[in-house]
């Protein structure tokens, strides 16, 4: 590697007259090179495995070793009816609990940003549900929560003509969203609070003499101040919540029928149930690459949509 | 976007490092215990399913009195669900990594792991040369479902049925008495009578996905409806009149009178709904009955017990053991033995009793277990009822028509494993309501279609 080579020149005296020489910089950069290595070895290295498992035909349980089957897995993902389910589950889930986390994000910073008693408690209370393991508030969930027969939402509800309804079973795809949405909103409260406490108070006040209402003030210039915010808690959220796994396995286990299947569930549901190695680094491959290709879009978009805003 | 290019790169390598997740999952699972041929000292890892004979009794067991006796001989265990279980058995023992000594495995597993030479062979190998242990002693359907070309790969810890648990006290409530042999077309109106929606189910079944689950329970159906996997050429039959009828009848059943939520629901969501008397009627695993006397008393008393119900075959009952196996070339094989038949004999049965009583035995494995007259005083209610279910199974023969494989609530071919779950999925769907029967049935019969004759046969 050129590491390697850039290193192993003799050494040289002389003193450059502008900058500092090669060598030098070579030895400032030295000490991080480890940590370099490391990543590149631990991320790079397993992606160059599952490419090459992604062109084999390799299953666990059959006794054949794996051999070389060119595209055929590739070809298997794009024909696959649950791929595509799985992969447009995984949009929707996405799309939606960030999009709605982010409102309700905006909305409670907007009500934490102002001065009230008991303040600190209720921002800590808050901000709790990100703060619990997501494994354990999904357990909480399908059961204390959303159990049919013994669970509080239903209790709560029945006032209101509510009787036992089985939302993991009639309503699967909402109940695990509403889940990452309760997960979530505090994350996003916190990114925008931080934007809001940010906020001049002189623009704020200028606003007020020059006769603004609340909603115009809002408009006008917390908004386009929080932008960079916002966008940053959208591109986080999806990041995280397009490899959402936890809750469904700890929910639903990717059902009713197919009904919470997303791409990670799909994928791990190849391993694990299918034992089809070859078929599940495959569907990774295409997944990553989707994932790259909306991502570039989506932040294409978000950008243009916020500039011209801002104009 | 002031500096898209480092955002897009950044995305980039979090996107190599999330597909690379399932690698890590492929290559995990390193090897484990030290060599060493004497067989009473070495470590011997166990990857056991979670269920309570096992989790209450069989590790804390190990632990004080096999510990005791085979000082020198360390077992670990290794906890999973059912569904985790298989996977990882199926990557060590595949894989060759040896990460364990000895795996539980039912009769699914066995003949094909056996056919792969995944297994070593117990008969051959420890069996002959150990007369103490008593195989002549196993029931004789669970022992033949563990064996390949008359050897036994693998030994049972406790075995089971299928059968039909119902509330006594509601049934005298409403004048209605459940033979000992019910149709399916009985228990239909039974349920419809019995179920008030919001207190009792009429009838509790198991609907969540999986082979081992939802399917277990349609498969007997199925095959007493007179339906089928397949034909006697491997063609699909999922989408023929009796397969199409029995899955209906199975699915409006649940709908209709089962428990809210049937889609979610396997063995241990159902033993705390009938515990708690949330249902009138249960079908499942002959085994919950031991489940049933231990953990809930007051139910356990107004509990009576039925054969799995039939509609055109005589006897319609699921058969199903996990059973102890040691992988082939696996370390302190010798060691793992000492574990295994420990585990599996008549003594382990008198350390359980003497502990925990007698109706708590593991159930369903050795005809000396029934001829004990302690025992058949402890389970009397449930011990007849259960040896006769195991004994009226017949895996080699499980449909009304013959058909080219074996096995009643599963098919013996590797691809089952993915198949079986693909349909478990759609089914469990239908009992949702997501989609309808006829739905399901078609993209089970598509799935199934994926294979060739060859591919399906060369595995049977």
């Amino acid at each position: 590697m050129t590491v390697i080579e850039d290193l192993a020149p003799p050494p040289e005296v002389e003193v450059k007259p502008r900058g500092i020489s090669r060598r030098e910089r070579w030895q400032l950069r030295l000490p991080l090179l480890p940590a370099l290595i490391y990543t590149v070895v631990v991320t790079q290295i397993p992606f160059l495995v599952t490419l090459w498992y992604s062109f084999q035909s390799y299953f666990w349980n059959t006794p054949a070793p794996a051999h070389f089957n060119g595209v055929a897995n590739y070809k298997a993902v794009f024909t696959n009816p649950a791929f595509r389910g799985a992969l447009v589950r995984s949009v929707v889930m996405t799309v939606t609990a960030v999009i709605v986390a982010m409102i309700l994000g905006v909305l409670l910073a907007v009500l934490l940003d102002r001065k009230f008693l008991g303040r600190s408690i209720v921002r800590t209370l808050i901000i709790t549900p990100f703060l619990v393991m997501p494994v354990a508030a999904a357990l909480v969930w399908a059961g204390p929560m959303l159990d049919p027969q013994f669970g509080l939402v239903n209790w709560l509800l029945q006032p209101f003509g509510v009787h036992h309804v089985a939302w993991l079973s009639t309503h699967a795809l909402g109940s695990v969203i509403l889940v990452m949405i309760w997960e979530w909103t505090p994350f996003m409260m916190l990114i925008v609070l931080a934007g809001l406490q940010s906020q001049p108070a002189e623009t704020l006040e200028a606003a007020k003499v020059d006769g603004a209402g609340a909603f115009a003030t809002f408009r006008e210039l917390t908004f386009p101040h929080l932008r960079p915010y916002i966008e940053l808690g959208i591109l986080l959220g999806s990041i995280y919540l397009v490899n959402v796994f936890d809750q469904v396995k700890a929910m639903t286990q990717g059902g009713p029928g197919t009904a919470t299947t997303n791409l990670p569930y799909y994928l791990y549901q190849q391993v694990n149930n299918a034992f089809d190695i070859g078929g599940a680094a495959a569907t990774g491959v295409v997944t990553v690459i989707l994932t790259i290709i909306v991502a570039t879009f989506a932040l294409r978009m978000f950008a243009r949509v916020f500039q011209f805003e801002e104009a | 976007m002031r500096n898209p290019p480092v955002r897009l790169r950044a995305l980039g390598a979090v996107g190599c490092v999330a597909a690379l997740a399932a690698l890590a999952a492929c290559s995990s699972g390193g090897s484990s215990g030290s060599s060493g041929s004497n067989s009473n000292s070495g470590t011997v890892t166990v990857a056991v399913v979670s269920n309570p004979l096992i989790t209450d009794q069989m590790i804390p067991l190990t632990n004080s009195k096999f510990a005791k006796q085979y000082p020198g001989i360390k077992v670990k265990f290794a906890t999973y669900t059912e569904g985790d279980l298989r996977a990882a058995i199926q990557r060590a023992i595949s894989t060759h990594s040896y990460a364990f000594n000895v795996v539980m495995i039912g009769p699914y597993e066995t003949p094909l792991f056996a056919k792969n030479g995944w297994l070593t062979d117990l008969s051959k190998q420890y069996i002959a040369s150990d007369p103490g242990y008593g195989a002549s002693d196993l029931l004789p359907p669970i022992a033949k479902s563990l064996s390949y070309k008359g050897d036994l790969y693998a030994v049972p810890f406790y075995g089971e049925s299928s059968m039909m648990f119902y509330n006594k006290a509601l049934f005298a409530q409403a004048g209605l008495t459940m033979p000992h042999n019910p149709t399916w077309a009985q228990i239909q109106g039974f349920a419809a009578k019995l179920n008030q929606p919001g207190k009792v189910s009429g009838i509790c079944l198991r609907g969540l996905a999986g082979w081992g689950d939802n399917m277990a329970a349609l498969d007997t159906v199925v095959n007493t409806f007179g339906g089928q996997w397949f034909d006697m050429n491997w063609k699909p039959q999922l989408t023929s009149p009796p397969f199409v009828a029995a899955t209906n009848f199975y699915v409006n059943l649940v709908r209709k009178y089962g428990e809210p939520g049937a889609a979610s629901d396997s063995f241990n969501q159902l033993l705390t709904l009938y515990g708690q008397g949330k249902c009138a009627m249960w079908y499942d695993a002959t085994v919950a009955a031991t489940s049933i006397a231990t953990t809930y008393p007051d139910v356990y008393k107004q509990t009576g017990y039925a054969l799995a119900p039939v509609n055109l075959t005589k006897s319609s009952g699921w058969l199903w053991t996990w059973a102890l196996g040691i992988p082939q070339g696996a370390p302190n094989s010798g060691a793992a033995w000492k574990f295994v038949s420990w585990a599996t004999s008549k003594q382990y049965a008198d350390l359980v009793a003497a502990k925990y009583g007698w109706a708590a035995v593991p159930p369903g494995t050795r005809t000396s277990l029934y001829n004990n007259p302690q025992y058949q005083a402890a389970a009397k209610p449930f011990a007849a009822v259960t040896l006769e279910s195991i004994n009226s199974t017949d895996p080699e023969h499980p449909t009304l028509h013959p058909v080219p494989y074996t096995g009643i609530q599963y098919v013996v071919i590797p691809q089952f494993e993915s198949l079986g779950l693909t349909v478990a999925q759609h089914i469990a769907g239908a009992i949702a309501g997501t989609e309808s029967v006829s739905q399901a049935l078609q993209a089970g019969q598509s799935a199934a279609s994926q294979y060739t004759a060859a591919q399906l046969s060369g595995g049977g």
